[in-house]
């Protein structure tokens, strides 16, 4: 009785090994996948990247989304089951899964050279995807004077009602000081300083009852529409399609935007590699890249696709020359530094 | 059989009828554990050891020792009162050196930096400027020039505290202590200590939850119970129906309902009962409403149960015996319904304790929750240290909970109302 009991955990036990082996070997076994941001970002590279890929080299793949974070990643990774190959990552993500050895190192002899892409793009674990802004978004319906900046953001005397901003410090500490008076190429020789932290906080009292925080990128359109607040931090991108889709009418402001780049990276230990790197060889060239940033308005890598494009496309891209004129760039080194110390004090701040 | 027959002759036997007892028990303790077996394997692979591994990051602390192993050897026999002798520093010399052919400078930086704000610059800008292995005795001088940090002490007891290769580092910042140089335990700067916050919030906030839904629930619950069948029922699926809706839905509704222009605010202000709208979201009442909502049938399932019990002819005694309503309710029919009480409480609160998306979509910056901070922690910034630290202490009051809650139930069937 007892053996024949042991004989079918035994028999059980053996059926679980060959199922996940058998899960293995699918493992190993299947296509690229390709995962980024999800929504009508991913609508947009669908058309222009996935699709066409598919076609033009023969190559079988899927896309994911995901909402990032390097703990994801780095779960993935360690755990030994990377069911993703191709992940676009943001800059902080970059540097830190970088440093952690979760990316192939690129070579860029297969991907058309480094010469081809912005300086900025090119790192040694990724390659640039688009190029991106946190502006000052509002909506022109309700709003017929357009706000003048950062300073009128901070500013309910002028602009009653709410605002919106991102939770946390990364972004809002930066937002704070340029509404102060600090100029967008000093803001983080300021912020690296106690003062300047001080600063940054003293300025966002003066609307912390105003404020609502919003989490993930969907919510800022969100939050305009349904006119719960009047300005609001927001990517770019956002706006466009809420615009373009919604046939809505909300308006952006460039002066003092950050900007930031995305980037592809192969995930450590892919077993999609070869095609991996066709992919990204596409994904980086000019003609390819110009018929993203007409799908939607990002700027993107590739030094020649900007030439590419009609000049009313051009003019509402990040890269654009008058918008990037008084932009400053997210210091990721900065925020790998200060990130953890700086999300306890704006917790401090909030909890006040 | 005499007394004496049992032993001498006929011992032998008796010892065999003992084994062969002992072997049947055996057996059907084997047979018994190998039914469970599966299961056991299951949740030790599945659950315990997850979590259990989980645990071990919040003390395991192998980074800096794997980076810069001479160092930490060099240290072991310092005795941190002044700097450490041109040792060391020949040792993370040499450390640096090979670490930054390694490329794992970065790793232990941010495990130092974790520590001391700064320290990643401090590291990763020795590594850049050390251009080679300095000359025998003048390593010291040569650090010390490439950045000042390295001639401060507590640079130094940075190091040595995160020798590893275990650490209480974490699950002190997650009570918002830490070490000063010394080694004492002492508070953690005004400015990093908000943990201890965060769990008041994460306590207060479940439970005005489960005070709510008790105040709430126990009506409805004594309807569904007290009603006839044909109607109870039709009263039962309007309290199964949201408890099958997906909570993200439930969430987002109350952000509709709730918002500045949303439909509570223009009904009261085409009522005319408000001329501004009222703040009913992105604040602490928000997130007690929406999370009232969604855990409101976790307490009025076990209240129904324990009620359903309760023979209706105890009240009909206590008012044949001259019992007011309200002292027969008090002293008969409440007293009754505690089990009930204790096993929905502990349930609501227990799930509001660990309570996530919620709070993030309906809360202010001020209503975060310790969950918040532990997916922060895991997949934003990867500090996955701090992030087990705090999930361990939210694990730790969540078992004390469930104890209580063990204890309270006493083996009695919560079968959530859906026993026929």
């Amino acid at each position: 009785m007892l053996k024949r009991k042991t004989g079918r955990i035994a028999l059980g036990f053996a059926a679980a090994f060959s199922a996940s082996a058998a899960l293995a070997n699918v493992a190993q076994a299947r296509d690229l996948t390709v995962v980024s941001w999800g929504g009508a970002y991913q609508d947009a590279q669908k058309k222009v990247y996935f699709e066409p890929f598919k076609k033009a080299a023969g190559v079988a793949m899927n896309d994911e989304s995901w909402d990032g974070g390097v703990g994801v990643l780095r779960a993935k990774v360690q755990g030994g089951a990377a069911t993703w190959d191709v992940v676009q990552v943001e800059s902080d993500e970059l540097a830190v899964g970088c440093e952690e050895g979760l990316y192939e190192k690129l070579d860029y002899s297969r991907i058309g050279g480094e010469a081809v892409y912005i300086p900025p793009s090119v790192n040694p674990c990724g390659v640039g995807a688009i190029l991106y802004d946190f502006v000052l978004g509002y909506d022109k319906d309700k709003l017929k004077q357009a706000p003048g900046g950062w300073a009128d953001f901070f500013d309910t005397k002028k602009i009653p009602g709410k605002r919106a901003l991102r939770q946390g410090p990364k972004t809002t500490l930066e937002i704070a000081l340029m509404a102060d008076g600090v100029a967008p190429k000093d803001v983080y020789k300021v912020l690296a300083t106690d003062e300047g932290v001080e600063r940054a906080f003293k300025k966002l009292d003066t609307i912390k009852g105003d404020i609502v925080w919003w989490k993930a990128g969907a919510q800022p359109p969100q939050l305009l529409a349904s006119g719960e607040v009047v300005m609001t931090s927001v990517y770019n991108g956002r706006i466009d399609t809420a615009n373009k889709n919604d046939k809505k009418n909300f308006g952006m402001v460039w002066d003092g935007a950050l900007f930031t780049l995305d980037s592809w990276v192969i995930l450590k230990g892919s077993p999609n590699k070869d095609a991996a790197y066709k992919f990204l060889d596409f994904a980086g060239k000019a003609e390819n890249q110009s018929k993203l940033s007409e799908n939607i308005a990002y700027g993107t890598s590739n030094k020649d696709a900007a030439g590419k494009l009609p000049p009313a496309v051009l003019k509402d891209l990040p890269t654009a020359p008058d918008n990037i004129k008084n932009a400053v760039e997210i210091n990721v080194a900065f925020w790998l530094e200060n990130i953890d110390r700086l999300t306890e004090r704006f917790n401090k701040w909030a909890a006040k | 059989m005499t007394a004496a027959s049992l032993t001498g002759a006929d011992a032998k036997p008796e010892v065999s009828l003992k084994r062969r007892l002992k072997q049947a028990e055996r057996a059907r303790q084997l047979k018994a554990f190998a039914l469970v077996g599966p299961l056991l394997l299951f949740l030790l692979f599945t659950f315990a050891g997850p979590i259990a591994g989980m645990l071990w990051r919040a003390v395991d602390d192998r980074e800096v020792r794997q980076v810069l192993p001479q160092t930490v050897a060099a240290l072991a026999d310092w005795n941190g009162k002044d700097l450490p002798d041109e040792k060391a520093y020949a040792a993370l010399a040499s450390d640096i050196m090979a670490a930054r052919a390694a490329g794992t400078i970065a790793i232990a930086a941010k495990r130092l930096n974790y520590a001391l704000n700064g320290f990643r610059t401090i590291l990763t800008g020795t590594a850049r400027n050390l251009k080679a292995m300095p000359e025998p005795g003048t390593a010291r001088e040569t650090l010390g020039k490439i950045n000042p940090a390295w001639r401060e002490r507590t640079t130094w007891t940075t190091i040595r505290d995160a020798s590893g290769p275990v650490t209480g580092f974490y699950l002190l910042a997650a009570l918002d202590l830490t070490r000063n140089v010394d080694g004492a335990v002492v508070s953690a700067s005004p400015d990093q200590a908000i943990y201890r916050d965060v769990f008041a919030r994460t306590f207060l906030i479940s439970l005005s939850v489960t005070a709510l839904c008790l105040i709430l629930g126990f009506p409805v619950a004594y309807l569904l119970a007290t009603l006839p069948p044909g109607r109870s029922n039709l009263l039962m699926i309007f309290v199964l129906l949201p408890f099958w809706t997906s909570l993200l839905v439930r969430t987002c509704a109350w952000i509709v309902l709730l918002q500045s222009n949303g439909i509570v605010n223009d009904s009261l202000h085409w009522l005319g009962i408000i001329e501004q709208p009222l703040r009913l979201i992105y604040n602490r009442f928000g997130v007690c409403v929406a999370m009232t909502h969604v855990l409101l049938p976790f307490m009025i399932l076990p209240l129904y149960s324990s009620m359903k019990a309760i023979s209706p002819a105890y009240m009909r005694a206590a008012a044949s015996l001259g019992a007011p309503p309200v002292t027969a309710f008090l002293r008969i029919y409440l007293p009754q319904t505690l089990p009930g009480i204790g096993a929905g409480s502990l349930l609501v609160f227990i799930l509001a304790l660990g309570y996530y998306i919620t709070p993030a979509l309906v809360g202010g910056a001020a209503d975060q929750m310790i969950s918040y901070f532990i997916a922060l922690y895991t997949t934003e910034t990867a500090n996955w240290g701090l992030a087990s630290a705090l999930g361990a202490v939210l694990l730790l009051a969540t078992l004390l909970l469930a104890l209580v809650y063990g204890k309270l139930v006493q083996g009695q069937q919560v079968t959530g109302g859906m026993k026929n």
